[in-house]
């Protein structure tokens, strides 16, 4: 399993495409950071990068990969390998160069120009995003053999999670604001990795805010240990489940 | 008139303590403050050396200058009130009362002034009490450098620190207060200064003051109260150089202003708090030189305000720099520096072209219905707050920063 992951992973590490994001990645983040003396702004750029080009990259990125690789994988079956094995060793290979590239980018700057609290959350919440999004991308290249398919679902999933599911929450918010629905609200929000990892964020972000007006809601859930705690099994699930079941359906697959 | 007041009241402390010394102390002749106090005439100073003393309530009754030597003990018992001061011109120094009683009718006191003037209470510790210093109908006053705190939970059964009733001329000076209702109560209390206090963790206010004119605050520090502070219906008031922290919570604020009309708010600090400064029917203040950083809301303007003027301000870092409840806009904005302004300054003279507009959707969508801050941040908001800020249609379109500064002032 170990020759297989260090195969995939120093494949993927000369990647052209990989090698680009993580220099994008490290120009924005190094740029952002050098431009303004408090590194607020730089923050809340690498906070941007992490909701939504982290995401884009990560399941276009492992989706295409995938399919590309579709005959490594074919050569690899007729090994006496176990088909659970060669599926994790893709996962791993995959994920951990995303999470290498996002930490080489993004993540040397944060640490020299935020080494807080902050800095640490958003560290280890784009690697999770990035982990999450590749869970996803295996999902959606088992669905369907058709790599134009694959690709399209791939793309709506990213679409449906950083834009659409804000606007059906904020629609619903104020469908809903005569009711107490903070709660539900709360909960809404397990649907989506990006809005749990955002509300992360923002807790250590906006403190001030996200500890006053909405107190009750934030700093009964997600401000105790419990529900950072919670919302981070959360993330966790987000990116156990659909690989899972994308598991499932490639042990039982007719290649 | 009252300057002259004031010299006649250091001119009299000068000159008439020349009377008798008594000591109190378990080795000495004397045992106890009211034997002492009995004993006493005017003038005198009685010395209380260390020990704890649990003798009720102790009236005093006579012009004395009452000494504590190594901070004696004044055990309330949490049965009376320990000092009740009905005379003029009585000096406390040094001691340290603990357990005050606890009443919900007559609001017992560590320190009870009762309609007395010219008193000078000075390096006290109070500990536990009900009420700490107590001034009812009190004129000429000074209170200072004590330590006052309270450990209560809740709001009914803890009384304030620094509590002031129909008082004028009142100098409140380096007082520490924590764990308090109120740190400092101010009603009906005129001309005067509260300086260098730090007032902290209390569970109502930190400084809380209404019908009280002409007053000045300077150099004080109100940290961390259960609803920040909170002053209404005054006239006149300047505050200045004092520090507002981290006052967190729904209807925590640093400042709230409820009908405060022509005061002056220069070079404070509003760091961390839920709302900075709250301002409801408030006219013709003028904030100036203040600094706010990282509050949730830097000042939330209802439009019930007239004629204020904000201006050389620095908003850094907040989530959100201004919050109102309507589309009226009497105020002026001009001249402010914001770490969110993204225009241009081509004739270079320090303020940008463009003007800046402060009140951003989230802020209008987020008053009206609080549980969208959970989507705050989010690239959907962004972006409609983007095209809001070139378009606008829900936030009013006057309630603008002309000449927005383009680096920020030295505060």
């Amino acid at each position: 399993m170990n020759r297989i992951i260090k195969i995939i992973l120093s494949d993927i590490l000369k990647n052209k495409i990989v090698l680009a994001y993580t220099l994008i990645l490290a120009i924005l983040s190094w740029g952002s950071f050098s431009l303004e003396d408090n590194s607020s702004k730089g923050i809340l750029t690498i906070l941007n990068v992490i909701l939504f080009t982290v995401p884009l990259v990560s399941i276009l990125f492992a989706t295409i990969y995938l399919y590309n690789s579709s005959e490594f994988i074919e050569l690899l079956l007729s090994q006496p390998i176990k088909r659970v094995k060669i599926w994790m060793s893709l996962f791993i290979g995959l994920s951990s160069s995303m999470v290498i590239s996002f930490f080489v980018g993004a993540g040397i700057p944060l640490l020299i120009f935020a080494p807080t609290a902050i800095g640490l959350m958003m560290l280890l919440v784009g690697s999770l995003i990035t982990i999450v999004f590749v869970a996803l991308a295996f999902l959606s290249s088992i669905i369907t053999r058709d790599k134009a398919k694959g690709i399209g679902i791939a793309i709506m999933t990213w679409l449906y999670f950083a834009l659409l599911f804000d606007g059906i929450v904020l629609f619903l918010l104020f469908q809903f604001s005569e009711y107490p629905i903070e709660n539900a609200m709360v909960g809404i929000t397990a649907f989506s990795p990006i809005d749990l990892a955002r509300i992360q964020i923002l807790l250590q972000l906006d403190v001030s805010a996200m500890m006053g007006y909405t107190g009750a809601i934030f700093k009964d859930f997600f401000g105790t240990s419990l529900g950072l705690f919670l919302s981070f099994l959360l993330l966790c699930l987000w990116a156990i489940i659909p690989y899972f079941i994308s598991l499932w359906k490639f042990k039982n697959k007719d290649l | 008139m009252k300057t002259i007041n004031y010299i006649l009241f250091l001119c009299f402390f000068s000159f008439v303590v020349n009377g008798q010394k008594i000591e109190v102390g378990a080795t000495k002749k004397i045992k106890s403050i009211k034997g002492a106090i009995a004993l006493a005439k005017p003038g005198d100073t009685i010395l209380v050396h260390k020990g704890t003393y649990k003798e009720g309530n102790i009236i005093i009754d006579k012009k004395i200058i009452l000494l504590g030597k190594d901070y004696p003990v004044l055990d309330g018992q949490k049965k009376f009130e320990i000092l009740s001061i009905k005379a003029d011109s009585v000096v406390i120094r040094g001691l340290k009362l603990i357990r005050s009683s606890y009443a919900s009718m007559e609001d017992p006191a560590a320190i009870k002034i009762y309609s007395h003037n010219y008193i000078l209470i000075e390096n006290n510790i109070l500990d536990d009490n009900f009420f700490g210093i107590y001034i009812q109908n009190g004129q000429n006053c000074i209170i200072k450098n004590n330590v006052l705190k309270a450990y209560g939970k809740e709001e009914q059964k803890l009384g304030n620190g620094i509590h002031c009733w129909k008082s004028n001329d009142i100098q409140i000076i380096g007082n520490n207060i924590q764990g308090h209702r109120d740190g400092i109560y101010f009603e009906f209390v005129y001309d005067s200064v509260i300086w260098r206090n730090s007032s902290q963790n209390n569970i109502r206010y930190g400084l809380h003051f209404m019908f009280s004119h002409n007053d000045s605050y300077i150099t004080n520090t109100f940290r961390n109260n259960g609803a920040g502070v909170a002053v209404m219906y005054s006239k006149e008031v300047k505050m200045i150089n004092n520090k507002f922290d981290e006052n967190w919570g729904q209807s925590a604020y640093g400042i709230l202003l409820k009908e405060l009309n022509d005061g002056y708010i220069l070079g404070n600090q509003f760091i961390k708090n839920t709302t900075a400064i709250y301002m409801e029917g408030s006219n013709r203040m003028k904030f100036e030189n203040n600094l706010f950083q990282e509050n949730g809301w830097a000042m939330v303007v209802q439009a019930s305000c007239d004629d204020n003027v904000i201006v050389n301000n620095n908003f850094i870092g907040n989530t959100f720099d201004m919050g109102t409840n309507g589309s009226l806009v009497l105020n002026n904005f001009d001249s402010n520096y914001w770490d969110k302004y993204e225009g241009y300054d081509l004739d270079k003279n320090g303020f940008g072209d463009v003007p800046y507009h402060p009140l951003s959707l989230f802020a209008v969508l987020a008053e009206s219905n609080p549980s969208t801050m959970l989507l705050y941040r989010s690239f959907m908001i962004t972006l409609l707050d983007k095209s809001e800020k070139v378009l606008p249609s829900i936030t009013p379109d006057n309630f603008i920063d002309n000449k927005p500064l383009m680096k920020s002032l030295p505060i």
